[in-house]
């Protein structure tokens, strides 16, 4: 068993594992975003009390959804990283960072654009609200050590420990609209109870969101290719691709 | 008004929704094309380094 995860989890073999996966992982995300872009913008019947304006949501949910799950992966990465010593879980961690601040972004800016005509405001600084906005300072800030450390090695150490600390930030932005009172509404979806939305607006947005996590998923293999192509620049397996490509 | 006319117009919302999709679409769209520019430019740099080295050993 050992054998057999020292053999995928060495970088060359991520390497080509990700040159396999990420067109494949690519096709099945643009189908879902076809398939779930369709269903939101054309098949869902409009809000009865938010009119055509609620479309945001097929962009804005998922989006929100992503900046969350994308900071669990980072922080996970990172301790395993941290504690094992894994190459490949630094490379994920350190690729992970501008998917999810750029998911972060997508939240702040599509909410946004929906609050404007619905509360009248494009900002207030509410639990929900501020607390996302903490969540893409917690990413810049793990950027930006990146980018300051030169040591790859002593930047995904850095990055790691801050990752982790940050995740007191996740219950807090999940929970933020339970414990105090927020002009955000509540969860509608990730509750015990049944979803309180109707089907063919459901569906869509389901679609949606699997196709913005098979986007991550072939994105973050994109990116985390290139970091481990960086790590492993002077090795010898690097060199040989490096002669390949020149022909 | 054309059913395209008015599926562009959003029920008056127009100006929320279209901005929204069209953003998360060159974010979208930025995060494929900026790591795959990188990549090239890594292995150009380093072919051009490597001829270098040939030159002047």
């Amino acid at each position: 068993m050992f054998e057999y995860f020292y053999k995928y989890g060495s970088p060359r073999h991520f390497y080509d594992l990700s040159k396999l996966f990420v067109p494949w992982l690519g096709g099945i995300c643009v189908i879902l975003f076809i398939a779930g872009l369709t269903g939101g913008l054309v098949l869902a019947p409009p809000d009865y009390q938010q009119g055509e304006s609620f479309r945001i949501i097929y962009v804005h949910v998922p989006s929100a959804w992503m900046s969350l799950f994308i900071y669990m992966v980072m922080a996970a990465a990172g301790a395993t990283g941290l504690i094992w010593k894994v190459k490949v879980a630094d490379a994920l961690a350190r690729a992970s960072a501008p998917l999810g601040a750029s998911f972060t972004f997508l939240a702040l800016v599509t909410g946004s654009l929906w609050g404007k005509p619905m509360w009248g405001t494009w900002w207030v600084w509410d639990a929900r609200l501020t607390s996302e906005l903490i969540l893409l300072f917690l990413y810049l800030g793990y950027i930006a050590l990146q980018t300051a450390i030169d040591d790859r090695r002593t930047a995904a150490r850095a990055g790691a420990i801050l990752a982790l600390v940050g995740v007191i930030n996740i219950p807090i932005i999940h929970y933020s609209v339970e414990w105090w009172h927020t002009l955000h509404q509540g969860p509608t979806i990730t509750k015990l109870d049944a979803p309180s939305i109707h089907i063919s607006m459901l569906v869509p947005l389901l679609i949606m969101a699997l196709a913005f996590m098979f986007y991550y998923a072939a994105v973050v293999l994109l990116r985390a290719r290139y970091e481990i192509l960086e790590n492993e620049r002077n090795s010898a397996w690097v060199c040989e691709l490096i002669e390949q490509r020149k022909g | 008004m054309s059913s395209l006319q008015s599926f562009l117009h959003m029920g008056g919302y127009a100006i929320y929704v279209w901005p929204a999709y069209f953003l998360t679409l060159i974010v979208l769209i930025l995060n494929v094309i900026l790591p795959l520019k990188r990549e090239d430019r890594f292995f150009r740099t380093f072919a051009d380094r490597k001829k270098h080295r040939g030159k002047t050993p």
